[in-house]
């Protein structure tokens, strides 16, 4: 902060309590009417008139009191550029409590951190440590039991869009997960829509497919989804695209039926986000958390 | 006849007509604000009450809030100001043309709210949702609003402003200011604007803002009306003039600094959320000194409190103003904001603040006023204002010990760890915990609320009784 700003919180500060000081000192000193039902001041106001007792001496005392301990409180303190005898600062404050966080718990985490993720499971510390920090960190959006909602996939089951493995979990809690699914609506027109999204519902054996038109929609799908969801529509797990062959759908709209959900992903494209959890918790929670995850669908 | 002969002439005296309409509307705007705000206590029990997007409790809220403080509180300002700065300068109200665009550009203002809150407009500033072209509506009525106050106030018949007035002009000429500089925008449509400041310094401003909202509109403002209505009800002097100057500019000096406590732990610098909290505990004498003061009026006088029920809302509401005002400073202090932030305590705190005294305080001073407006010496019923008096003091205990409960049972069990250092409760169940305190916090509010119906036709049924009198003797019909 510059020196003209420093100066100008303590003028203003030490004006205001100042000024307040002086003003208490000085009405103090204004003349005792004396006894209860003294004379008012003489001013009347639609018939009301005002005494001038003296103010309550304990309420005086708080005042004073107040105001000591505030600025004692501005001397241990910073304020302004003064640093305060004490040398306090918040970020001081979160430092010492993370020392003193890593000191009490640091063993355990450690001791964890060096079993296996998918050994994990048969530790029944480290599974309580992972509910406690899905339920804190993750049920948000993929619900108290991991089972997931619309554009949330649920974790409970053998459908994976980035793999099931211990160390594909890890690395995808470690550094998040960004879907990609490009938006249709203007290559395809409504017409390619309709038809891809038949063929879709055809390739996950639903059983009222027109086949005419899914068969019209099989020569676009091989043009231009075969790339991302492979040939045979079983999708690739490198680039989250999912398995259309299944009937486990990420986004399913609620209230609306399949297809009209396929064809608002067809149309507007999707990008769901996995947010990176690396920074936030550390290496050492996310791996208990991997091993939690593990745990729901084996 | 003779009651409504010397209203007569006070309403020649007087401007009572532009008083008349913001009484009345004190009393609508109670009704709709609290309806609303039982009914996002509602969604908050049962949340399946969000229906689409206009009637889901995150349109609500701000609604409920605007409502409440600029729709009741403010109607219940301008009507006392404005009746209360006549009869303590002996003058009709100056510029009687702006006064009359007080009440309705207040008015078009509160409509303009109820429309465009619904419709998800909102600048994101709590306390200034508004959006732009709204905003300056309300810079030009507080304008208007400062040159009738004022101008009236230079028409005084004596030497002295009585300590009432300090109080309303204070809050006028400060709302003025916070209004102007907080709402400060760039306008990118007419629904759209960002505000002037960035980062930490909007946070800042907004909570300079919106402290100050507290200390200027929902405090100063009232204790104006303290000070006149609690020695004319009692009809004792007030107890000290000395402590008046005190606190007056004490409370004044004070308030500007004490907005960092809404920012404790946050991005704002160290020192400005010491320099916030250090004020604020200094606060709790100024504060003090207005409750001092009321109730010290009433020496002589307690034995009142049996018989007259408005006397009972006055005196309740220095109660509660005396708790909000000791909680504020003890919720300032770091450590216990640490506790309280972010929880139900908060919202406890809120509403001992504004139902116990803003709302109390707001309907003794109609019940006191109205009978007067209407050439009346009494109002239509006083076992209804008795009534109304037990609802009122239920449905606010009920409230905010809720609150209380609530609010510490969340801080506490979300800064429990367990021994290996993870969070011993997840977020539900922090909310679960919280469910038995939203239904009783509902139902309070649903008791308030009754109360302001029965306050609603006890105002209907002494305006008709004035209506009967004047057509049985034409010759008295005012202005
Ligand atoms: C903001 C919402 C959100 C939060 C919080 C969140 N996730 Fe996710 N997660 C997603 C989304 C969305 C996806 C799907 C990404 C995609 O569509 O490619 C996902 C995907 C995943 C996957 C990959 C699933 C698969 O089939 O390959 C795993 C595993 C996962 N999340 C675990 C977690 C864990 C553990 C946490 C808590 C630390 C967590 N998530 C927190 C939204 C979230
Ligand atoms: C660039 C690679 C890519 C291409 C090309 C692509 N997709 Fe996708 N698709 C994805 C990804 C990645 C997702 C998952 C999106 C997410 O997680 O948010 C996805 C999601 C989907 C879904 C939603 C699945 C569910 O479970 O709800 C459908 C249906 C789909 N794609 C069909 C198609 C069709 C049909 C085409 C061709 C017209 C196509 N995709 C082209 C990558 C691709
Ligand atoms: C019937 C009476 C009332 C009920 C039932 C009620 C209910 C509520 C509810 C449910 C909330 C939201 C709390 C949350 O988000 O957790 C709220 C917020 C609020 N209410 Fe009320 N209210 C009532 C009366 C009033 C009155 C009379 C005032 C002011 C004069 C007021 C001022 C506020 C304020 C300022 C907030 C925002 C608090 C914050 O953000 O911390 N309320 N009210
Ligand atoms: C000396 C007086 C007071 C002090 C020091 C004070 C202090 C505080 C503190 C510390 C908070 C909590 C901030 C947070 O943790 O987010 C708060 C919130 C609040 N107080 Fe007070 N308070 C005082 C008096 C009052 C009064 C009399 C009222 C109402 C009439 C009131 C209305 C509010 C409101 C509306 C909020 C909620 C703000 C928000 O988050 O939306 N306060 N106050």
């Amino acid at each position: 902060m510059s020196s003209f700003w420093n100066f100008y919180i303590f003028a203003l500060t030490l004006a205001c309590l100042g000024g307040i000081v002086a003003l208490i000192i000085l009405t103090r000193r204004m003349p005792d009417p004396g006894g209860a039902d003294a004379e008012t001041t003489g001013h009347s106001f639609d018939g009301i008139e005002e005494y001038n007792n003296p103010m309550p001496k304990w309420w005086l005392n708080m005042f004073w009191l107040t105001i000591i301990f505030g600025l004692g409180y501005m001397i241990a303190m910073p304020v302004g550029n003064w640093p305060g005898v004490l040398g306090w600062t918040s970020v001081g404050e979160l430092t010492e409590d993370q020392i003193e966080h890593d000191r009490k718990y640091g063993e355990i985490y450690e001791r964890l951190a060096s079993i296996p993720v998918e050994d994990l499971p048969d530790n029944r510390q480290a599974m309580r440590i992972g509910q406690r920090l899905f339920e804190d960190n993750c049920a948000l959006c993929h619900g108290q039991a991991g089972t997931g909602s619309y554009g949330f996939p649920n974790l409970t089951d053998d459908d994976w869009l980035y793999g099931g493995s211990g160390e594909t979990i890890k690395t995808t809690l470690l550094s998040g997960r960004r879907g990609q699914m490009p938006a249709w609506g203007d290559a395809l027109g409504d017409q390619g829509i309709r038809a891809v999204t038949e063929y879709v519902m055809d390739l996950s054996g639903q059983d009222d497919v027109d086949q005419a038109l899914a068969s019209r929609g099989e020569a676009l799908y091989n043009a231009s989804c075969a790339a991302c969801h492979g040939q045979d529509g079983t999708g690739n797990q490198a680039l989250g695209a999912p398995n259309l062959t299944d009937d486990t759908w990420l986004y399913r709209i609620p209230g609306e039926t399949l297809r009209q959900s396929v064809e608002t992903t067809l149309e507007n494209g999707r990008a769901g986000n996995m947010p990176a959890w690396e920074g936030i918790l550390g290496e050492e929670r996310v791996h208990i958390l991997s091993g939690y995850v593990y745990s729901l669908s084996n | 006849m003779t009651n409504s002969t010397t209203a007569s002439q006070a309403q020649e005296t007087y401007n009572y007509t532009v008083v008349r309409q913001f009484a009345i509307m004190t009393v609508v705007w109670g009704i709709v604000g609290m309806l609303v705000g039982v009914i996002i206590a509602a969604q908050m029990a049962f949340p399946e009450l969000n229906f689409g997007p206009y009637f889901h409790f995150g349109r609500l809220r701000p609604l409920h809030t605007n409502a409440v403080i600029f729709a009741f509180g403010g109607s219940a300002l301008f009507a006392t100001s404005y009746y209360v700065v006549q009869r303590t300068t002996q003058a009709r109200l100056a510029f009687e043309g702006l006064a009359k665009f007080t009440f309705w550009g207040w008015q078009a203002v509160i409509v303009l709210a109820a429309i465009t809150l619904p419709m998800g407009l909102t600048t994101s500033k709590e306390y200034a949702e508004l959006e732009w072209p709204i905003d300056i509506l309300i810079a030009l009525v507080w304008l208007s609003y400062l040159a009738v106050f004022l101008g009236t106030i230079r028409k005084r018949k004596m030497p002295h402003i009585y300590v009432g007035n300090w109080f309303y002009l204070a809050f006028i000429v400060t709302v003025a200011i916070l209004h102007v500089v907080n709402s400060a925008a760039i306008p990118v449509s007419l629904t759209k604007s960002y505000s002037m400041y960035a980062g930490t310094m909007d946070a800042m401003v907004q909570w300079w803002y919106g402290h100050n909202a507290v200390g200027f509109f929902l405090t100063a403002g009232f204790l104006g009306m303290m000070y006149y209505y609690v020695p004319k009800q009692a009809e004792r002097p007030v107890y000290s003039y000395r402590l008046s100057i005190v606190h007056f500019w004490a409370l004044i000096a004070i308030y500007m600094w004490a907005g960092g406590h809404h920012l404790h732990y946050s991005a704002l610098p160290d020192w400005a959320q010491n320099l916030g909290m250090v004020m604020s505990l200094i606060l709790l004498a100024p504060s003090w000194g207005g409750m001092i003061n009321g109730m010290m009026t009433m020496s002589g006088a307690w034995h009142k409190l049996r018989t007259d029920p408005i006397l009972r809302f006055l005196v309740v509401s220095l109660s509660f103003y005396g708790m909000a005002t000791f909680e504020g400073p003890m919720m300032s202090i770091k450590t216990v904001n640490a506790l309280s932030h972010n929880t139900d305590w908060t919202i406890g705190h809120v509403h001992s603040g504004a139902l116990g005294w803003v709302a109390m305080i707001s309907i003794g001073a109609i019940y006191h006023t109205i009978p007067r407006l209407y050439g009346q010496t009494l109002m239509y019923s006083t076992s209804l204002i008795n009534a109304h008096f037990w609802l009122a003091t239920i449905g606010t205990v009920l409230y905010i010990a809720a609150m209380w409960v609530n609010g510490i049972a969340q801080g506490l069990m979300w800064r429990a760890v367990n021994t290996d250092g993870t969070l011993m409760y997840s977020f539900v169940q922090g909310v679960e915990v919280s469910w038995p305190g939203y239904v009783v916090r509902m139902i309070g509010g649903a008791v308030f609320l009754a109360g302001m119906f029965l306050m609603a036709y006890n105002v209907w049924m002494t305006i008709r009784n004035e209506n009967k009198e004047r057509v049985s003797s034409p010759a008295t019909q005012a202005a």
